[in-house]
């Protein structure tokens, strides 16, 4: 933001987020800058736009924030800039049809932080995001970017850093939760030299984005992280492994190290304070299990990203065997801020075992879905209903999955559970990198579980048989649960498995890869025997086990669900009723999705038997 | 590749090739640039690496066929992926896939016989916010309905 002693200068920040890009917010960006630099000395203001990061109401999009008076407009299209050109920006009026409703009190709101998606949130990580232009190391340093480096060169020994860090109870916000301050310190004890730092962008849990979003929107916040763990355990030479997939975050990053070297915060005697230390962008290649840390190490030595057996760890032999400090990039943002602010002022937020804040894509069936970032111990319940507004279209909650692949589904009795850490793990998920997928009655649980084994079948590296072999043999039961073929002693069977699995897969990737379904089983075992024994598919998912059909009492005969059916199986009269005709029904559920009554049911193959 | 462009085709290889010192780690990178060029991995040209590398030809192709950013094929001139991470799948990304396949002819991992067109799943595109998600040549659809999907091929045929 840019202020001026007298006239505050408007500033309009148009997001350039993935999510915005793909509604063409562009358009929306490119248009305002023609106007406002059209405008000329003829305008009583001259506004600054930018391009900014994520915002995290992706699903609004594109959304455009107009600076100082703070209103935050969302769903812009081209058509919709000359009118906020001439009220928003040349005078001080809104438009009410662009502001954001919110789901909960139904109400226009002028400023997004009056919404209850936004309220409740606690911003560290996410801190820039959507609040500088990524590309300008200016915009970064304004927030007091850099002040964290200064702080640690000018007046903190490597020692006091890694004590502070320690301190502050950070722990590794890539899933696993290791005390960030412990990992340094080992690493700096060992005397081998080089040293190297490592950031892992390889994010890959379906459902997550965090990570793409902080290297899209504040780069330079992960490489201010990076600088201080160099300085801290003396390494010279440091790499972010990004996802190929994340073409912006890789452009934002490269920008971004390109201006910290111009400015001195990267190369030779950093700050005249004797600090060398540059780092380098590898390009992830595309497979799951590069996000495993001796995985990533391996590719990015530029060989097949196998994980290995880590009797040795990585703190003490990593990259090419020499000693490696490995985080991910919620971490590293987090690391100038407790710097700047102190340990004691980072263990007041959250909880005493999980200090700080948690990242969350929250996604799926939620009203608000986007990312969010909120002080560990928060409830599920909070998450899903207060910042998310609940289930659309009046649906019944059912699950939320976290942890990704590795971790699990928690069903609505533990809604009341504090996010942190340990709670999450005792409840046989985990907080993985932070992905929230939640599920109402129309997903099934059975198939949730079908969905991730495969995710891990094709992902698994191969390199030892109980990862290879299991999840492979996993897979084809839940295969055959779904397509009407299960039988029973099947769960106990994958029960079975899933136990040999956690003992003796080689990585993190085998070890937790029957979460997801013993999870499921866990809390949805009806679920399963209703798929074995009754052939029937409750959520009406899988096809094999599902037959919809509308039930008369509760069609109103709006037509409706005719009007949704991709293949015409739906026929009736309107203001009468409708029915299906099962031979023609493909078993989409775009009728189910669409009817508004409810009056769409599903009656398994159960019904078949009857006949 | 017509026949007649291949030494000229080689030339970008080369110069990709080129800009990278001849250490292991930068392997992988430049099989990336390789495949961005040719959106492909063309034999001639994993030579080509194979001598500035001094790597083993089999060892090119572990990497080819471990990392999904490679392939060994052509792949067509539009490059469809459809997200199926978990937030996409429970909003139907199945239906696109049935829908492409429909109108396409051709499954994942396929490309149509006129090289127009290459349909792929991928895991998770990082935009769970917009689900489903479509990606074709870098430009994102979000929210992508069945009905969508056909709209979007007739305008890609139309650009041509």
């Amino acid at each position: 933001m840019v202020f001026f002693k007298r006239k505050p200068v408007k500033t309009v920040l148009v997001c350039c987020g993935t999510g915005c890009l793909a509604n063409n917010s562009l358009e929306v960006y490119e248009g305002l800058k023609k106007r406002i630099e059209g405008a000329g000395v003829r305008a009583r203001i001259r506004p600054v736009t930018k391009a900014t990061g994520c915002n995290g109401l992706c699903e609004r999009g594109p959304i455009v924030k107009i600076q100082p008076d703070d209103i935050f407009y969302c769903g812009v299209k081209a058509a919709d800039v000359d009118e906020i050109f001439e009220r928003s920006v040349l005078n001080d009026e809104i438009i009410t049809r662009l502001l954001y409703r919110d789901t909960s009190t139904g109400e226009r709101v002028k400023s997004h932080r009056e919404t209850e998606f936004y309220k409740r949130q606690y911003k560290i990580a996410l801190r820039n995001i959507g609040e500088i232009d990524p590309a300008s190391i200016d915009d970064y340093m304004e927030r007091d970017g850099y002040r964290a480096l200064k702080k640690v060169l000018t007046s903190m020994s490597p020692q006091e850093v890694m004590a502070e860090i320690e301190k502050s109870g950070l722990r590794g916000r890539g899933g696993a939760g290791f005390p960030t301050g412990v990992k340094w310190k080992q690493c700096e004890r060992v005397e081998a030299l080089p040293k190297y730092v490592v950031c892992n962008g390889d994010e890959g849990d379906p459902g997550a984005f965090m990570d793409r979003s902080i290297m899209e929107g504040d780069p330079h916040s992960v490489i201010e992280g990076m600088l201080i763990c160099a300085y801290a355990i003396g390494a010279e030479k440091g790499f972010i492994y990004i996802r190929d997939e994340y073409a912006l975050a890789i452009k934002n990053m490269t920008t971004a190290l390109e201006e910290a070297r111009k400015r001195g915060f990267l190369g030779q005697n950093i700050l005249q304070k004797g600090l060398n230390f540059d780092i380098e962008i590898v390009r992830g290649g595309g497979a799951f299990v590069c996000g495993e840390s001796t995985a990533l190490m391996a590719s990015i030595e530029g060989r097949v990203g196998e994980p290995r057996v880590k009797y040795i760890r990585s703190v003490e032999r990593g990259l090419w065997d020499k000693p490696t400090v490995l985080n991910n990039v919620e971490t590293w943002a987090n690391v100038p801020v407790i710097i700047n602010r102190g340990a004691q002022w980072f263990r007041s937020i959250g909880t005493e075992g999980s200090p700080g804040t948690k990242v969350f894509s929250l996604v799926g069936k939620v009203k608000n879905t986007g990312l969010i970032e909120v002080p560990m111990g928060i409830t599920l319940r909070e998450i899903i209903f207060s910042i998310g507004g609940g289930i659309p279209r009046g649906r019944e909650f059912k699950a939320v999955q976290t942890g990704g692949p590795s971790g699990g589904c928690i069903p609505k009795e533990l809604l009341d559970l504090p996010v942190d850490f340990d709670s999450l793990t005792e409840s046989g998920s985990m907080m993985g990198s932070g992905g929230m997928i939640v599920m109402d009655d129309t997903t099934c649980m059975v198939e949730v579980a079908r969905y991730y084994l495969q995710f891990l079948a094709e992902e698994s590296c191969g390199k030892c048989v109980p990862c290879r072999e299991g999840i492979k043999q996993m897979l084809g039961i839940l295969e055959d649960i779904c397509a009407g073929r299960g039988r029973e002693g099947d769960i106990d069977l994958l029960l079975d498995i899933g136990a040999t699995l956690q003992e003796a897969s080689l990585c993190g990737l085998g070890k937790t890869a029957p979460n997801p379904v013993l999870s499921t089983i866990r809390y949805f075992r009806e679920e399963y025997e209703e798929h074995i024994r009754n052939k029937y598919c409750p959520a009406g998912v899988c096809k094999e086990l599902t037959e919809f059909y509308i039930d008369i009492d509760a069609c109103r005969g709006c037509g409706l669900c005719e009007q949704k059916c991709p293949v015409g199986a739906i026929s009736g009269e309107r203001r009468r009723t409708y029915t299906i005709d099962g031979t023609k029904c493909i078993k989409c559920g775009q009728c189910r999705e669409a009817c508004r009554f409810g009056a769409i049911k599903n009656r398994g193959r159960r019904h078949e038997d009857n006949h | 590749m017509p026949a007649g462009s291949i030494q000229e085709g080689l030339s970008q290889a080369k110069e990709i090739i080129g800009k990278y010192p001849r250490e292991q780690r930068f392997l992988l990178a430049a099989l990336q640039d390789i495949q961005k060029e040719y959106n492909y991995l063309p034999r001639e040209a994993l030579a080509l690496v194979q001598e500035h590398f001094a790597v083993p030809l089999s060892r090119l192709y572990s990497m080819a066929t471990f990392y999904k950013a490679l392939a060994l094929k052509p792949k067509g001139k539009f490059v469809i992926k459809v997200c199926d991470g978990t937030a996409c799948h429970i909003r139907g990304s199945t239906l696109l896939v049935e829908e492409l396949q429909r109108l396409l002819k051709i499954g994942p991992g396929e490309t149509t016989p006129d090289g127009k067109f290459s349909m792929e799943t991928v895991n998770c595109l990082g935009s769970c916010a917009i689900a489903p998600v479509m990606v074709i040549n870098d430009q994102y659809y979000g929210r992508v309905t069945t009905a969508a999907v056909g709209k979007i091929l007739e305008d890609l045929e139309a650009k041509e």
